[in-house]
């Protein structure tokens, strides 16, 4: 099949597992044409005039709602924040009358974050907007996964046979895993390090490699990816203390320095600077975390746009 | 009142008998087995092609009464039973109130007399309030009724409570029914701890969890000298430890449900709450293990830890849903389909498993075609084929994960104390 003839029209974007490659490769090369419009002065185009698409978020998030947000205004939708401490949700809603209600308002796209794993799932099956899935607990976050690849890709040229270091909290970790479902379909081998009580038993049954030591994961890798790391998890006893943690898993440059010299450093944010990353690689030459950011931006554009026109021309409204 | 059941095979594990025949029933009770035996005076039932059984044996179900009523009620719940196919069901105590005193044991014994459809046993709780800090009233309530003690819903951690509730329960004959998974080690989980767990993001509780329990609840009754059930039992480990202690004498018997035995961890991974049970759903080895310990006799019985829910109970997020589904309403065919239609089993296995030893380790009287015995009979169409349509249950808890499935083989009738209760698919009463 062309690429030409994969339509993402009306499709939910639920996870990267369930995505094909060429869908995947879809979203990519559209992000490319939409980082164009970011860096015009006028940063408007009117695509999606007409369309409305509602944020409701039930997890705290700045970047990522920010990012849909804009994402949605630059092409000319309509976009409203629907955060769950404001909305009934507090009043003891249940998920699927709150999706409803949204759903009645003829709402086109429902960007969704819940702290539930399988949230974005139980919405699809019961709401008749597209969902597009911003994060379901340490389930997926299919649009970080997919701005990390175009990330990786844009500096890279490629993904296939990419050594890609993810460090950190896997177990917790919906970024960790559309990471892994995406990397794993584009052809990069995947190696993965953090504290054996943060990570889950039998991932490696996914194809990944899974290390003890975070040195052996950084050895030759191409990329590494830096998953923050929650002062809460400490607080669970899963690891004994944050200086403990710094030492042992945190990337310093003496770390970096194991991987490729011209390894990208990433971060998908907030980061703890002096915990699970040191400032001086967070800021340093070899760091992509600010460019990750605008990526987002360009891939949100792309999903918006692939699953409210299916991929027509960029400049015309739908 | 007499009623024949005519050229039928007739499968009865307690007499060893498996061939076709005929049944007569007097009074309620079974009169006798023989070929041609005489229909003057009795009403006939044609029962050719079918397969006449001891009525089955539920030792773990949640009738949900009283209290939780939305979920299920003793009418609801026994008219599911019955459609089963079975005609005996014992109910577990964590309903609200806790059935923890002789009165809730007496209270739901005379409920099932006037709107039970099949025979209700009553399973007392261990400890007051299932609080799992001091025991209830065993004696009165075995006194009253009870058939067996047990805390199930959950797991009951403490060794000291556990080891006295043993030591008196023992006084009076009956087992100890164990839920048996560590709290600790299952902490948060939802789900088995797996490659599914793994990349769903979803906590995992281990088999290990489950393994520690057993071990722990063996070792009590090894050193009290008493009668333990292992419900439930899902894990590998855990089949391991059952089967080791049977060799060493341990008065341990243990149970398997069709869910555990034909379904693996993928059923959740559409997030499905209609397949979130404790313990969970395991993975292939896990199930693989628990075939051959039911094939060996390391597990004893079949049950269906029937746990159902009311529909905005289930209708959630996964992680918040509550555990359990309904299980009366398809055990039989989920077994004949994917143990006696693959070959694995035979069908004087299965009547073993569902009916007769059921009935031996809660000591009472079914699970028998013996003439004098009480005429709870299950009639099957071991070759039927049906779909299964969850909207259409006598249970109130609508949940399934077998729900769509199509499966092979059906009880087309069940009588109790030799009247019909179900007759092709529809309660009648």
């Amino acid at each position: 099949m062309s690429k030409r003839q994969i339509s993402l029209r009306g499709k939910d974007i639920l996870g990267l597992e369930m995505m094909t490659v060429p869908e995947i490769e879809v979203i990519l090369e559209t992000a490319c044409q939409m980082k164009g419009i970011i860096d015009r002065d006028i940063k408007k185009v009117p695509t999606l005039r007409g369309k409305s698409i509602v944020n409701l978020f039930f997890e705290a998030s700045t970047r990522t709602r920010t990012s849909f947000e804009l994402a949605g205004k630059y092409l000319g939708a309509d976009v409203v924040n629907i955060t769950a401490s404001a909305s009934s949700v507090t009043k003891g809603e249940s998920l699927r009358d709150t999706l409803y209600t949204v759903e009645a308002m003829g709402v086109d796209v429902i960007v969704m974050r819940h702290e539930a794993e399988g949230a974005a799932q139980y919405a699809a099956n019961v709401a008749s907007p597209v969902i597009i899935n911003a994060g379901d607990g340490a389930h997926e976050h299919p649009t970080q996964g997919l701005l990390d690849m175009f990330t990786m890709k844009e500096v890279k040229g490629k993904l296939d046979g990419l050594k890609v270091a993810i460090v950190g909290d896997i177990f917790h970790s919906r970024v960790a895993r559309s990471n892994i479902w995406g990397l794993l379909k584009m052809g990069a081998e995947v190696h993965l390090a953090g504290p054996k009580t943060l990570m889950p038993y039998y991932i490696q049954e996914v194809g990944v490699h899974v290390h003890n030591r975070v040195e052996e994961a950084l050895e030759g890798a191409d990329v590494v990816n830096v998953l923050r790391i929650q002062r809460e998890r400490q607080h669970k006893g899963l690891f004994p203390s944050a200086r403990e943690y710094a030492r042992i898993f945190g990337i310093n440059q003496a770390r970096l320095d194991l991987a490729k010299p011209d390894a990208l450093i990433m971060h998908p944010g907030p980061m703890n600077r002096g915990l699970e990353i040191s400032p001086d690689v967070a800021y340093g030459d070899q760091s992509v975390i600010q460019e990750q950011v605008k990526n987002g931006l360009a891939i949100r554009m792309a999903a918006l746009f692939l699953v409210l026109t299916g991929g027509k021309n960029i400049e015309t409204t739908a | 009142m007499k009623l024949l059941l005519k050229g039928g095979t007739i499968i009865d594990p307690t007499q060893n008998y498996n061939q076709v025949a005929d049944l007569l029933i007097e009074n309620g009770l079974v009169s006798k087995i023989g070929e041609n035996l005489s229909t003057t005076g009795a009403e006939v039932f044609d029962a050719q092609g079918l397969v006449i059984a001891p009525g089955f044996v539920d030792m773990h179900v949640h009738l949900r009464e009283p209290g939780l009523e939305a979920k299920e009620d003793i009418a609801s719940g026994t008219k599911a039973a019955a459609a089963g196919g079975f005609t005996t069901i014992a109910c577990m105590p964590n309903t609200k109130p806790v059935v923890d005193q002789a009165i809730i044991v007496s209270g739901i014994l005379h409920r099932a007399q006037l709107e039970g459809v099949v025979n209700v046993k009553v399973i007392g709780a261990l400890s007051k309030g299932q609080q799992g800090k001091e025991l209830a009233e065993i004696g009165d309530m075995i006194l009253s009724g009870a058939v067996a003690i047990s805390d199930d819903g959950s797991s009951l951690d403490n060794n000291r409570l556990f080891k006295i509730g043993l030591e008196y329960t023992s006084m009076f004959g009956c087992p100890v029914i164990s839920h048996a998974e560590d709290e600790s080690l299952v902490d948060e989980g939802v789900m088995h701890e797996g490659a599914v767990s793994a990349m769903l993001g979803m906590k995992g509780r281990p088999s290990v969890a489950e393994d520690i329990a057993v071990a722990r609840d063996i070792m009590l009754a090894e050193y009290t000298d008493s009668q333990l059930h292992i419900a439930h039992v899902s894990s590998k480990g855990a089949v391991e430890l059952i089967r080791q202690a049977k060799k060493r004498g341990v008065k341990v018997t243990a149970e398997a449900t069709p869910h555990h035995l034909t379904l693996t961890d993928e059923a959740v991974k559409t997030f499905n709450t209609a397949a979130k049970v404790n313990p969970p759903l395991r993975s292939a080895d896990h199930v693989a293990a628990l075939l051959e310990g039911l094939k060996d006799g390391t597990l004893d019985a079949i049950a269906t830890d029937h746990a159902p829910h009311a529909f905005e109970e289930k209708d959630i997020e996964f992680r918040q849903a509550p555990p359990g589904f309904a299980g009366l309403e398809t055990a039989l065919g989920v077994i004949l389909t994917e143990l006696y239609h693959t070959g694995k089993f035979t069908l004087v296995e299965i009547i073993e498993k569902m009916s007769t030893a059921p009935a031996s380790i809660l000591n009472i009287e079914a699970g028998s075609l013996k003439a004098g015995a009480p005429a709870d009979i299950a009639i099957i169409d071991t070759e039927l084929e049906w779909t299964v349509d969850s909207s259409a249950f006598y249970t109130k808890g609508k949940h399934t994960p077998f729900d769509k499935k199509i499966l092979k083989g059906k009880a087309v009738a069940t009588i109790v104390s030799g009247k019909f209760v179900m007759r092709k698919g529809k309660v009648c009463i």
